[in-house]
This record gives C-alpha cells, sequence and structure tokens, in this order.
C-alpha cells in the first residue's frame, strides 16, 4: 500500500463527488434550455457544451491555468478582488473538472428531456402546475435513466481525470494530487506495486458503477413497461 | 361562455394559409370541429389552452380576457380553468391512475371526494393503483377525461379523443363523454373526424379547411348505411349465411328476419359500421 494511498483516494472521491453535484445543479437548467430551445444559437451553445469531448485535456488545462494566473485580465480580477488564487488549489482542479466533464452530464440529461413527448408538461400547464412544480414531479420522474446516466458518467470521468488537473494542479499530494495522477507519479519512480494499488481501485471503482448503472436501467425499464 | 376570434400563421401542405376562426359558445355547449388534416383544428384548440400563442384577435371567457392583441394581455395556460385531453392522452407514466387524478386537483379539502367520484363514473376504481402503461387505449382515455375533470375545469377541449380506440370502447365512451358534459355542466369542445360521433354528440360543429370556417351549424346526420349486393352460397345453422359478396369474398351473416333464404338468392347486404 502506498503511503498516500487514503490521502489520495480521499482528494478523488472528493473531487468526482463534488464536480458531479455542482455540474448536476448547473447541467439541469442547461440541457433542459437546449432541449427547448429553438433558438438559432442552440448549434453554438451545443457545440461549445461538447467542446471538452473533443478537445486533449492539456488544452482545456493549458488556458484555464492562463485563465487563473495573474498575466491575465480575468486572472488578475479573480485574485484581486475575489481573493481567488484557483492555480495548484483544490477549487481550481474543481473548476477544471466541470469544464471537462460536462458533456457528460449535460448530453445525457438534454436526451433524457427530448424522448419526454412535449404533451406530458403540456398537460401539466393544463392542469395548473407550474413550470417547477411540472419539472420535479413529472419530468424528472419519467427520465430517471437519463439522470443516473449522466451522474454516473460524471462520477466516472472525473474519477479517470488526468490532463487537466495536472495542467492546473500539479501534483501536490493531499491537495492536488489525484488518483491517476499518483500513478503517473509511482511508475516514473518505478514503483510499479504502489502503482497498482491505485490503478486496480480505480479499475474496480469504475466496473462496479457501470455494471450498477446498467442493472438499475435494466430494471427502471421494466418497472414502467 | 366564449367569445373570440383568433388568428395563427399555419403551415399547411398546400403552403402557409391562416387560421381564422371567429366563433361564440353558450354555457353548456358541446361544439365538435372536423375538417381534414392540417385544416388547424389541433392548432384552434392549442390557442384556445394557451399552448399556442396567437398572432392576432382577442379570446374573452366568462366575461374574461384571456387574450387580447391590443392593448397585449395573454392569459397563460396555468391560469385558465379548463381540461385539455391530448390525442396520445399524456398520463404521467411514473403515477398511478389515482396519482395522475390527484396531481390535477387544487389541493381542495373535498378533492378526495371528487377523485373517488370520478373513478366510479368512469368505471376505474379497480384499476386506481395500476400504472398508465399496463391499461388498454380505452383504459387510458378515461383516465385522461377523468384527469381533465379532476381539475375542475368550466371548459373541456379534446383533441380526437376517440379516434385511436375499437368501435364498441367508442360508442361507450361517447356516452360517457355525452353523460360527463351534461353532469359537470361543462362547455365543451371536441376534435373529431366520424360524422356519428358528432351528431351523436354535438349540437353544432365547426368544419375547418386550410385555416378557414367552411361551416358552422347544426351537426348533419350521417348518410344512411350503403349496401352492396351479395349471392347467398350455404345456409348455416342458427339463421347464420354464408354470403359471396361482389369482389368474390364470402362473409357469414345472420340471415334477416322473417325470410326465407335459399342457396343463389340474391341479397342486398347492408354496411355499416358499429350497431345501428
Amino acid at each position: 500500500m502506498p503511503p498516500d494511498y487514503w490521502q489520495t483516494l480521499r482528494l478523488t472521491l472528493a473531487l468526482a463527488a463534488c464536480t458531479t453535484v455542482l455540474l448536476l445543479l448547473l447541467g439541469l437548467p442547461l440541457a433542459y434550455a437546449l432541449a427547448r430551445s429553438r433558438s438559432r444559437l442552440r448549434p453554438l451553445a451545443e457545440a461549445v457544451v461538447s467542446l471538452p469531448l473533443v478537445l486533449p485535456p492539456t488544452v482545456i488545462g493549458f488556458y484555464l491555468l492562463l485563465a487563473f494566473s495573474d498575466s491575465t485580465a480575468l486572472g488578475r480580477f479573480l485574485i484581486n478582488q475575489l481573493g481567488l488564487s484557483l492555480n495548484f488549489t483544490f477549487p481550481g482542479i474543481l473548476v477544471g473538472s466541470l469544464v471537462y466533464s460536462l458533456p457528460f452530464m449535460v448530453q445525457p440529461l438534454q436526451a433524457g428531456f427530448r424522448q419526454l413527448p412535449r404533451s406530458l408538461s403540456e398537460a401539466a400547464y393544463t392542469l395548473g402546475k407550474s413550470r417547477g412544480t411540472t419539472l420535479w414531479r413529472v419530468l424528472l420522474p419519467n427520465m430517471k435513466p437519463a439522470l443516473l446516466n449522466g451522474v454516473v458518467l460524471t462520477f466516472a470521468h472525473t474519477l479517470g481525470e488526468f490532463g487537466v488537473v495536472l495542467m492546473i494542479g500539479g501534483s501536490l499530494p493531499g491537495r492536488t494530487r489525484v488518483a491517476s495522477i499518483a500513478i503517473y507519479d509511482e511508475v516514473q519512480s518505478l514503483h510499479y506495486d504502489q502503482a497498482n494499488a491505485y490503478a486496480i481501485t480505480l479499475l474496480v471503482v469504475a466496473f462496479v458503477i457501470l455494471v450498477g448503472l446498467y442493472w438499475f436501467t435494466k430494471k427502471d425499464a421494466a418497472r414502467l413497461s | 361562455m366564449l367569445d373570440f376570434h383568433l388568428l395563427k400563421a399555419l403551415h399547411t401542405a398546400a403552403g402557409p394559409r391562416t387560421l381564422d376562426v371567429r366563433l361564440t359558445l353558450a354555457p353548456g355547449e358541446l361544439l365538435a370541429i372536423s375538417g381534414p388534416s392540417g385544416a388547424g383544428k389541433t392548432t384552434l384548440l392549442r390557442l384556445l389552452a394557451g399552448l399556442d400563442r396567437p398572432d392576432g384577435g382577442f379570446l374573452t371567457a366568462d366575461g374574461q380576457p384571456w387574450y387580447r392583441q391590443q392593448p397585449r394581455h395573454w392569459l397563460p395556460p396555468q391560469q385558465r380553468p379548463l381540461g385539455f385531453v391530448f390525442q396520445d392522452y399524456a398520463l404521467f407514466p411514473n403515477m398511478t391512475v389515482r396519482e395522475n387524478l390527484a396531481f390535477a386537483t387544487a389541493g381542495r379539502a373535498d378533492d378526495k371526494i371528487l377523485i373517488d367520484k370520478l373513478l366510479e363514473e368512469l368505471e376505474l376504481t379497480e384499476l386506481a393503483q395500476r400504472r398508465p402503461a399496463v391499461l388498454s387505449g380505452g383504459q387510458q382515455q378515461r383516465v385522461a377525461l377523468a384527469r381533465a375533470l379532476a381539475a375542475r375545469p368550466r371548459l373541456l377541449l379534446l383533441d380526437e379523443p376517440l379516434a385511436a380506440l375499437d368501435l364498441p370502447t367508442r360508442l361507450r365512451l361517447q356516452q360517457v363523454l355525452a353523460e360527463v358534459h351534461k353532469q359537470f355542466s361543462l362547455t365543451t369542445i371536441l376534435i373529431s373526424h366520424d360524422p356519428a360521433e358528432i351528431a351523436r354528440l354535438a349540437d353544432r360543429v365547426l368544419e375547418l379547411d386550410l385555416g378557414q370556417v367552411r361551416r358552422l351549424g347544426p351537426p348533419v346526420a350521417p348518410a344512411a348505411p350503403a349496401t352492396v349486393p351479395g349471392r347467398v352460397l350455404a345456409v348455416l345453422a342458427a339463421g347464420r349465411l354464408r354470403v359471396q359478396l361482389p369482389g368474390g369474398a364470402e362473409v357469414e351473416v345472420p340471415a334477416p328476419p322473417g325470410r326465407e333464404c335459399a342457396v343463389g338468392q340474391k341479397l342486398a347486404l347492408t354496411v355499416g359500421v358499429g350497431p345501428g
């Protein structure tokens, strides 16, 4: 067992959990707006959301690193006005993870909203229910598989994050060194056993999460049909 | 009860047209809307419900303005006391039949009494704990109607409510609709393609085509059922006959009462939909 094993794992899980919760809160209104929008600018918004899927993580990390540093106006504003020094900190890698995992939350939710017939929300409106009540009582309960998909994929994807965290956070044990970076470090120092301890943990966690997802999706489909 | 003149751009197969309907409905009236697809029937219903916004005109219900072009005024669907039955029923899959009805109520003390009454009258009591996915089309239709009524509407809008159902179910539900309309003293607007259904239910019928009113008046009784010539092939047991139709097809029909039938005899067969 590597000396920082539990500390690193705790940090990794904390990052994945915080990213998932925040992205769920941010992703729901965004996915709802994208699914219902008839704006001509929608493809542009969808492209921005999907960009992290195709960009190398180092590109995202590089620009965030610049944005957070005092060499840019935004960075100076964050540091001087808000007192937020994000590079090489946990909040910094959290912001990076939010950007990096955004499509993994928004795309399943958007598809979930789209596959619900429009008449469901319209029926709720004619019954006098507000948009909020309709979302909470009618739409979300009928897209549980999409919700679960978004949450699980975001969590699992953040667990495996490497490039963005490395660029913004470096590899500070207990602060920014997540499991995937620890694996890289241990291999660099030829500590294959210790790298394996992290690697096998990530492998097992990812597998268990996916089995859980597919098992629940199957069960939910059976329940509603 | 309802007084409106509504204008809305339509995209029809024949190109862009304008839906333009001016109408006054008396309280308790049942109006049927019919017309070919693309005539603007559903659009008109959606404008009345507030699901789409008109391009111009006005809409007043019980003296209360629901829509006015100048000065601009538009009441959202949530604030219009109406029930809407969708073509696809739009039942909430996550809720049981009873929960679907309960969701529609506004949280009054006597809601439970109303729900029980609706479940009983629409013969849904046995199905109250089921989810919509396991119900038949006719049952789903009854739930959709009960749910619309649970919101205590004054205006009931039905978008081809019975189109997807088989004939016996449709006849049974026409009866239910007529009863409900009377009992809850509703003003009802119903989209239908079935002249027999319209004749049975409606006080007036509005025929639309490409957004324009073609006819507004009392429903026309459906044409007398047509007959086809047939030839008796065999006399069967229990007073039934095997008859050959002009195309060569063979059918089994009950023998006409009070008449002896022999093989080879010519017979006029009534083709109709349904009994009577």
